[in-house]
């Protein structure tokens, strides 16, 4: 009977440590909490109110109702601007992604004079503001005299997720991946061959990563959408123009549409990414 | 296919350090070659110019008659396995195995059949359609293996192919890829620092220091007759001991040693034929020493046991000649023989089994 008598013992001296335990790990959840809601407070807030039944989204909430997300789907200058948001986003990224992975797989396998210099100069426009950025493209496309456009849009977008994808591509080209190439050469494989049938498949996951990054980027970017683009434009520049006639719960509609589809992407990105690396 | 391979005067130097100095080699068609060698000699070295990996500094490789350079590897006779056997991940047994036809542009119904018949080689038909992560390091390094055969190099480069496995496994591969290659008839060039797995598998060994040749033949002759002291010392334990010719006749000499004078034939001297008053080295294996009863060389020293130890096939003992006792043998004696510490015998052993070389005072 001694062990059991030990056992009490200690469970005397439990409670004391137990409390302060206990109140440590309450403050840490309610710290958590309180970090989950300060970030996610306004767009459930926003969320909420594009189902308001009425004029103001804002309190108090009248009632459940469809009827903005309706107004949303049958207005056809805000359809255009997603559909436009879209395509920029997914041809923006798939330029990026190719130009990050060339780059990429350039510094990454041969010895280029000035390559830390390069990928300096890559990486640079991640540290400047998409305000300049939007600027120096304006004056540039000013000069060459290109219209604006989607497609100018685009460029900008390729130019602020370029840094990006040749930053994660790059990461991911370790040197045990170089016997493997060398082995496809070995073989006869072209170096073109040998980057579409045996790099780019290795380093799917990253590229993946990195153009899923790019479409989220792409699709809420507002400033380079804004100053450089004319008759078409993306979904955040039609937002803002519907926001200067005044709060609606179209436009907490159209915002949640967004925020879920950035969402949507998140989880394919996820999947893709983590889906993989577990298989292997 | 098979083709020999000529290496004339190669040399290959990083800045300042020569990692391969003036090689010459003549490897025939269909011969299994093992490069043998610390890490450092070259090997690895020697093996990327035959692939095409690295380009020679000076000196000619010739593949059948045809001039290596400035071929890519692709467009080489040759095929590598590489020591990480470097599979595509992401593809398929028999896409492994297929690449090389593919990239020939072989249509997919025939490259796939063709790549069947050689994973079926290696034993791993049944796997055809897994991929690369479900398999072990055996099982791996046997794809690379098919992978480098199945589009019929004429010399097939293996990178120290069996040094990321067990031992036990290692044992095994090694006589698969004896057999295999028996049944290829393709020229293997083997790169290993094994000197087990080198005698294990080698028609003819090379070994390499310090980006030279040391000695090149077959196992048994480098094993038995090593042409330098390093070659001696990679190839297995061995004793040195340092001499004096004296007498030479018609085909023996007398070298004066430490432990009393030792006559040797003639063909013992693998170098160069003894003369009078040169300074040699003896190389006497461990197990070439002899039971005290069989006393083959006479008028040696007598040795006191330090130690003792039983390994089943023989005792592992240490001996300390009386007549110099700074030396200690390392000797494998029968396991019949009756010895234990501190007895003294009389030191014997078989001349046959001895050789002497030039004494060399940098090794």
């Amino acid at each position: 009977m001694a062990r059991p008598g030990e056992t009490r013992s200690s469970d005397i001296t439990f409670p004391a440590g137990g409390v302060r335990r206990l109140l440590a790990s309450l403050a840490s959840w309610l710290y958590l909490a309180a970090l989950y809601v300060f970030i996610f407070l306004p767009v459930a807030v926003l969320v909420l109110f594009s189902f308001q039944d009425g004029r103001l989204p804002v309190p108090p909430f009248n009632g459940f109702s469809l009827q903005w997300y309706e107004a949303v789907f049958a207005d056809g200058k805000l359809m255009a601007a997603l559909g436009n948001s879209l395509l920029v986003a997914i041809l923006s990224s798939l330029v990026a992604c190719l130009l990050g992975f060339l780059a990429a797989y350039a510094l990454a396998r041969y010895r280029l004079p000035g390559s830390a210099l390069m990928r300096g100069l890559l990486i640079a426009p991640m540290t400047v503001s998409y305000l300049i950025i939007a600027l120096g493209l304006l004056v540039v496309l000013n000069a060459l005299q290109v219209p604006l456009s989607l497609w100018t849009v685009g460029i900008g977008h390729v130019v602020i997720n370029l840094p990006l994808c040749f930053a994660i591509i790059y990461a991911s080209m370790g040197d045990h991946h170089v016997n493997i190439e060398r082995a496809a050469r070995d073989l006869g494989a072209s170096d073109i061959k040998v980057m579409a049938l045996v790099t780019a498949p290795m380093l799917m996951p990253s590229i993946m990563a990195a153009f899923f990054l790019s479409i989220t980027f792409s699709w809420d970017e507002f400033i380079i959408a804004f100053l450089l683009s004319r008759f078409e434009v993306t979904l955040p520049v039609e937002i803002w123009s519907m926001l200067r006639s005044g709060l609606n719960p179209k436009t907490n509609a159209i915002g949640s549409l967004v925020f879920l589809a950035s969402i949507v992407v998140l989880v394919v990105l996820e999947l893709a990414l983590f889906g993989r690396s577990r298989k292997t | 296919m098979t083709a020999s391979v000529s290496i004339r005067n190669l040399t290959r130097t990083f800045a300042t350090f020569k990692a391969l100095d003036d090689v010459w080699l003549d490897i025939a068609a269909g011969e299994f070659i093992v490069l043998l060698g610390p890490s450092g000699c070259g090997k690895t070295t020697l093996l990327s110019i035959l692939g095409g990996f690295l380009t020679p500094t000076s000196g000619t490789v010739k593949i059948g008659d045809r001039d290596m350079a400035g071929v890519p590897p692709a467009r080489r006779p040759t095929t590598t396995m590489f020591q990480d056997y470097a599979l595509f991940p992401h593809m398929r047994l028999i896409d492994n195995v297929g690449f090389g036809l593919r990239m020939r542009g072989m249509d997919r119904a025939s490259r796939e059949a063709k790549a069947a018949g050689f994973l079926d080689l290696v034993g791993l038909k049944s796997s055809a359609r897994k991929k690369p992560h479900e398999l072990s390091g055996g099982q791996r390094q046997r794809v690379a293996l098919a992978r480098a055969l199945a589009v019929d190099p004429d010399v097939l480069l293996l990178d120290e192919p069996l040094g990321a496995l067990d031992l036990k496994l290692r044992r095994q591969m090694q006589d698969e890829l004896k057999a295999l290659q028996k049944r290829v008839g393709t020229t293997f060039v083997h790169v290993t620092h094994d000197q087990e797995e080198a005698m294990a598998i080698a028609d003819r060994i090379v070994v390499m220091n310090r980006g030279r040749v040391e000695d090149f033949g077959p196992p048994s002759d480098i094993y038995m007759r090593p042409k330098s002291i390093f070659a001696a010392g990679f190839m297995g334990e061995v004793n040195f001991l340092d001499g004096r010719v004296g007498r030479v006749d018609c085909d023996t000499a007398e070298v004066e040693t430490g432990i009393g004078p030792i006559v040797l034939p003639i063909a013992n001297f693998t170098i160069a034929r003894p003369q009078a008053g040169a300074r040699v080295t003896i190389c006497i294996r461990p197990e070439h020493f002899r039971a005290v009863d069989q006393r083959a060389v006479a008028g040696l020293s007598e040795a006191v046991v330090s130690d003792v130890s039983f390994f089943g096939t023989h005792y592992r003992c240490h001996l300390v000649p009386v007549a110099s006792p700074e030396k200690r043998f390392v000797a494998h004696l029968p396991p019949t023989a009756t010895i234990a510490p501190c007895d003294r015998i009389a030191l014997s052993f078989d001349p046959a089994g001895v050789t002497a070389l030039p004494e060399t005072r940098e090794a």
